[in-house]
């Protein structure tokens, strides 16, 4: 190979099996920081290092090092965690986080503002809730994602244990979290240790699984490394259509990266799943590009691979032949909010969190109130893909009571616009050290003037998917949002338009770097000419490329050239 | 009056050589015969050689006729008065002896018969670090009878600490003990010591000379009266300097705020070494100026007579009087008018740890607020002290940072009974802009120098703003390129915070100019862990360190911390050296006595 691998490559092999020189960095009292290689091993235990970067400059000045501190996501397949669970990581949050927890866009928690002495505490308390946060991060296959309620019951039951299996199924062998977090006896020889999926280098790059039971893409399966699409007949699950080589991130600038939405691999039965999964994992194992981080997701080696052969490659390993895809239709994107009744009698409530944020803000006290149900054991917990949280399986007589909770916290009516319940935000600043521009501090703040837009032009609670990301990697999804900004510089933005409100099809690249009277002053005609001339029912994504104002994006190349062209000042040609 | 006793001298001079002498100096004054002995002994220096004594006398004979100065400074006052005293001794005509306490055999002192010792007081009362192995020689049972001495002791010291001179006074008492009896009267001065110190100095020399007269030999001249010098005055280079930086280094969550100030000075006139202080000329905190003011009912417009004469009473309390610190004097001078209960009770004579830890949490304001309207203003403002300097350690050096001196100031600003109360001078400072301008005074601390071998390992432990002087020692032994290994004990309340230059050391520590770093943060975990804990962990390392001639330095809180170190320190070379008790603490005499083991504590 004349190209040489990335350092990080070099950093997983040195590791033995991920341990690296943690147990050293975590003791340096020196430091609130890792050692630089132990930054890239931890993110395999779940954690990634940051630092405050509102403070960053006045500590500088104060000749401290930066305010170091400690993101810590746990993995909870499927988002689905009891009460017990949400109050251990309340209660890890208040003691030693900054007082919140963050719900993910993959339904899982995440913990921020841990500092390094605290770290071990909470990586061994979120283990006594039973739930862990072994490869929530790093090289390796992320929280499994799956439709969450309500959905059809019998069958999402099952869908919902193929996403636990998935995550057991892919979960890192080596003993090194339990030694470093949990006191667990040290493996003696590690080099004895084996990792028998991944091997000693892991993957390439993250990787990321979904499932998702239509007419629901709440988990916008097209975004994932690897999707299974639950086929439903007669209300059994009969099989998957699979797809695989999604993924949102890119680079600004870099027009060989590229958001791109999976494609359909074909049909395969149930009792094929974890086979599969193995073999798409392993195919990127091994055909992933290990020389640059920028083109190591899946997307990549599926483009380069081409579609067929990489196929071919994952039906050879799996030992499965794919049958020719079934008929699937996506109708919904989001979450249900408010009351849903089984037929059973139980009955779920969809609580709005706004960016995820679990907090007690004003009058909206979330923190307290989902505790108090939580204390009561009132209901399940199940976090959704939208950052929102599904209070599930409330017994009928416990209706009256959570709702008194949901009143006594103002969490009971939602006041909010619909375009408000569907916005995406990354975390951003000033914790995430990729972010750019803000993004979950402002994402309020412009959701208000997108509605007031809208409502200027009597559409005054039209649903338009609007996400917000502080930098190109897309944690929100952003992408896949009919309007989308992507953080450029502090304050600026560039601005994707188009995609499918469904989440069948990309956004394009429609202006760079704009700062937010620029994008009001660019969105308000297209709004005008969508109130005008939209068809019945018509979203203002498919309106934009319907009536020409953006091309409809049909793969990451066409998305690369599309950026490429608008750098170049050449403008977006329909 | 003065009659001066005749004393055949031996050669040379020849007896011609004496007679041009004596036509030349016969309309002499008797200050200027004095001041000319000095420049013959300053000429017979600069033409080469050694002076030495014409006959070698005995050792018991010489001490008989010799006057022992000892002294036992940590900022160099007391040293100066005694050096002063030394020349006054010399202009005399008697032989005398300046020693440090640090490098007097304290064995040779039943062999004495005349010692003038001019001692100050450290932090809580105690001595300072160039005497303590004298003062714990001297204060053991077995300490040796000194029944042939005659001694005099002036001690110097600030009223607003608690046990006030009582260095001096325990040595007063306890040579007493021994059976050591008094050339003249304890003297005790405070922060204005010039006056009194040259009063006492002159007391001093005229019973020495009696003393020594009766003993010695005829040829000694005694002058009876010693020359008149009414005034001491100890030379400090002082200067106005910009103020470059003023920069809180306790992060946003801190308890405390520490402040980096940066100033700019013309380092010839201010030559310091790293160990240094700088003595600030604060101003008072014009809140609690106000407040006095209100208290007393006066406006501060009404002209008073203070330190600097008539001036505003606004003024006069802003810049010319103590108001933030308490003294003995004062409460007593108060208590005389207001008869308060309170007072009363901190002021008998019997409850010394009332008294000591009133004055520490009180400030004139609270005195005045038991009864604000029994004094004139004219009254109050002559009870109080002249607003003195506060010094801070040097947190750098001329030679990494020429024309800069930086100091490392927690400002003081605590709650107390639902008030804010102020330290003067850190408050002054802390609010100063740069660009403002300051008068610095030189203060130096010649016990607190690096060791002039660059290649000797040096131990510095230093928590809180005890670690000023050893962030000036790492830069000075970098920029001369010292090769000696630097090992640096921190602690503060937690990492995160109050890491004071966390930087600077991270990066001293990557290149190599920092070969070691221990940290105790207090707060960062259930159980307090300080740098004493830290000394008593490191036992091993430390022990090697000192043995390969380490020097080991102390700076920051007498109260506590430097006690506790201490006796970690005793316990590590005790531990890792596989000694006794008594083996151990002799280990740590002959350390201090040898100059390796220096401490700046307050």
């Amino acid at each position: 190979m004349s190209t040489p691998l990335s350092p990080v490559e070099d950093i997983k092999l040195a590791s033995r099996h991920l341990r690296g020189s943690l147990v050293e960095s975590l003791a340096d009292p020196l430091t609130g920081a890792l050692r630089d290689d132990d930054t890239q091993l931890v993110k395999f235990h779940g954690i990634y290092q940051q630092d405050d970067r509102d403070l960053r400059n006045e500590r500088r000045q104060q000749r401290l090092e930066p305010a170091y501190q400690f993101m810590i996501r746990a993995r909870v397949p499927g988002g689905i965690c009891t009460a017990a669970q949400w109050l251990a990581m309340d209660r890890i949050a208040c003691t030693h986080a900054n007082g919140t927890m963050r719900l993910t866009t993959r339904q899982t928690f995440q913990l921020h503002g841990v500092i390094k002495r605290r770290l071990k505490a909470t990586v061994a308390e979120i283990n006594h809730a039973l739930l862990d946060t072994l490869a929530a991060c790093g090289d390796v296959n992320r929280n499994v994602m799956c439709t969450t309620l309500p959905s059809p019951a019998s069958a999402r039951t099952e869908v919902t244990a193929f996403a636990a299996a998935l995550s057991d199924h892919l979960t890192p062998r080596t003993r090194a979290y339990h030694e470093i977090w949990l006191d667990q006896q040290p493996v003696i020889n590690t080099a004895e240790e084996l990792e028998p999926i991944y091997g000693d280098t892991y993957l390439p790059r993250k990787f990321k699984i979904g499932l998702v039971v239509p007419p629901d893409n709440d988990v916008d399966i097209y975004s994932q490394d690897l999707g299974f699409i639950a086929i439903i007949e007669h209300g059994q699950l009969t099989g998957f259509n699979v797809v695989a080589g999604g993924g949102m991130g890119m680079t600004h600038g870099e027009h060989a990266t590229y958001p791109r939405l999976a494609e359909v691999l074909g049909y395969c039965d149930k009792t094929e799943v974890l086979k599969i999964a193995t073999a798409v994992v392993t195919t990127q194992r091994d055909f992933g590009d290990r020389t640059n981080r920028k083109h190591a997701r899946l997307k990549y080696t599926v483009e380069t691979m081409g579609l067929k052969a990489f196929q071919a490659e994952v039906e050879t390993r799996a030992g499965v032949r794919f049958t020719p895809a079934r008929d699937i239709h996506f109708t919904h994107t989001g979450d249900r909010f408010s009351w849903h009744m089984e037929l059973d009698g139980t009955a779920h409530f969809t609580l709005f969190v706004e960016s995820g944020r679990v907090a007690d803000v004003g009058a909206w006290r979330a923190l307290t109130g989902l505790r108090e149900i939580a204390n009561a054991a009132l209901a399940d917990f199940h976090l959704t893909p939208n950052q929102n949280v599904v209070l599930a399986n409330i017994a009928a007589s416990n209706r009256s009571r959570v709702t008194e909770i949901l009143t006594q916290h103002g969490l009971d009516t939602d006041r909010a616009s619909q375009t408000r319940q569907l916005a995406l935000a990354c975390v951003g600043f000033p914790t995430c050290g990729l972010a750019m521009a803000e993004s979950e501090r402002y994402v309020a703040d412009f959701v208000t003037k997108i509605d007031a837009l809208f409502s200027d032009h009597g559409l005054p609670d039209a649903p338009v998917t609007l996400r917000i990301t502080g930098c190109p990697n897309g944690c929100a999804r952003p992408y896949l949002a009919e309007i989308a900004l992507v953080g450029k510089a502090p304050g600026r933005y560039n601005l994707y338009l188009g995609a499918a409100f469904d989440g069948t099809r990309m956004n394009a690249p429609y202006r760079e770097a704009l700062n937010e009277i620029e994008i009001l002053e660019v969105l308000a005609p297209l709004v005008a000419r969508y109130a005008a001339e939209r068809e019945s029912g018509e979203h203002f994504g498919n309106y934009l490329v319907r009536a020409g104002h953006v091309p409809a994006i049909l793969s990451g190349v066409a998305f690369a050239a599309a950026a490429q062209a608008l750098a170049a000042g050449r403008g977006v040609a329909a | 009056m003065s009659t001066t006793a005749t004393v055949p001298l031996e050669p040379p001079p020849n007896r011609e050589q004496l007679a041009r002498v004596t036509q030349a100096v016969a309309d002499f004054t008797r200050d200027e015969l004095i001041w000319t002995s000095g420049y013959l002994a300053g000429l017979a220096v600069t033409r080469g050689g050694v002076i030495v004594p014409a006959v070698a006398p005995a050792d018991a004979a010489k001490n008989a006729r010799t006057l022992l100065i000892c002294y036992g400074s940590q900022t160099g006052n007391a040293k100066r008065v005694a050096e002063a005293l030394d020349r006054q001794v010399t202009a005399a005509g008697i032989t005398g002896r300046l020693v440090s306490l640090a490098d007097y055999p304290p064995r040779q002192l039943k062999q004495e018969t005349a010692v003038l010792f001019v001692v100050s007081t450290q932090g809580d009362g105690d001595p300072p670090e160039d005497a303590v192995s004298f003062f714990e020689f001297l204060q053991a049972a077995n300490a040796p009878r000194l029944e042939k001495l005659k001694f005099g002791v002036l001690a110097l010291g600030d009223s607003s600490y608690p046990y006030f001179c009582r260095t001096g006074q325990l040595l007063d008492e306890r040579l007493i003990e021994l059976g050591a009896t008094r050339l003249l009267a304890r003297v005790d001065c405070d922060l204005d010591f010039a006056a009194p110190a040259a009063a006492w100095n002159e007391e001093a020399l005229k019973r020495a000379g009696e003393q020594l007269r009766t003993q010695a030999p005829p040829r000694i001249v005694v002058v009876e009266s010693a020359p008149k010098a009414t005034t001491l005055e100890i030379e400090h280079p002082t200067l106005s300097a910009e103020l470059l930086l003023n920069q809180k280094i306790t992060g946003r969550a801190s308890s405390k705020d520490v402040r980096h100030l940066e100033f700019g000075i013309d380092g010839g006139a201010l030559p310091y070494q790293p160990g240094d202080g700088l003595a600030v000329l604060p101003l008072n905190p014009s809140p609690l100026v106000d407040t006095v003011l209100a208290l007393l009912g006066a406006t501060g417009d009404e002209t008073v007579n203070g330190p600097r004469g008539p001036r505003g009473m606004r003024e006069t309390l802003l810049e010319d009087v103590e108001l933030t610190l308490l003294n003995r004097q004062f409460l007593t001078a108060f208590q005389a008018r207001a008869n308060h209960p309170r007072l009363a009770e901190v002021l008998a004579p019997d409850q010394g740890d009332k008294f000591a830890a009133y004055l520490e949490s009180n400030q004139v304001v609270d005195v005045l607020k038991l009864a604000p309207t029994i004094l004139t203003l004219d009254e109050f403002i002559r009870l109080l002290r002249p607003l003195a300097r506060r010094t801070y350690s040097i947190a750098s050096s001329l030679l990494a940072s020429p024309d800069e001196a930086h100091l490392l100031v927690a400002i003081v600003r605590d709650a107390h009974a639902g008030e804010i109360r102020y330290g003067a001078a850190s408050n002054f400072l802390g609010d100063l802009a740069a660009g403002a301008n300051v008068s610095l005074r030189l203060e130096a601390n010649l016990n607190f120098h690096l060791p002039v071998d660059d290649n000797a390992p040096v131990i510095m432990i230093g928590p809180g703003t005890g670690v000023a002087p050893f962030r000036g020692f790492v830069a000075e032994r970098a920029a001369r390129g010292a090769r000696g290994r630097n090992w640096l004990l921190f602690g503060e309340r937690t990492q995160h915070e109050d890491f004071l230059y966390q930087l600077e050391w991270q990066r001293q520590l990557a290149s190599g100019l920092l070969h070691r770093l221990d940290v105790a943060f207090s707060r960062d975990q259930t159980a307090k862990i300080y740098v004493q804990d830290r000394v008593r962990e490191a036992a091993r390392d430390l022990y090697a360190w000192l043995e390969d001639g380490a020097f080991l330095y102390v700076c920051g809180d007498a109260k506590h911390m430097a006690k506790d170190v201490h006796a970690a320190l005793t316990a590590a070379i005790r531990e890792a050296g596989g000694m006794t008790d008594e083996q151990a603490r002799d280990y740590v005499q002959t350390l201090q006595r040898a100059g390796r083991y220096r401490r700046d504590v307050y």
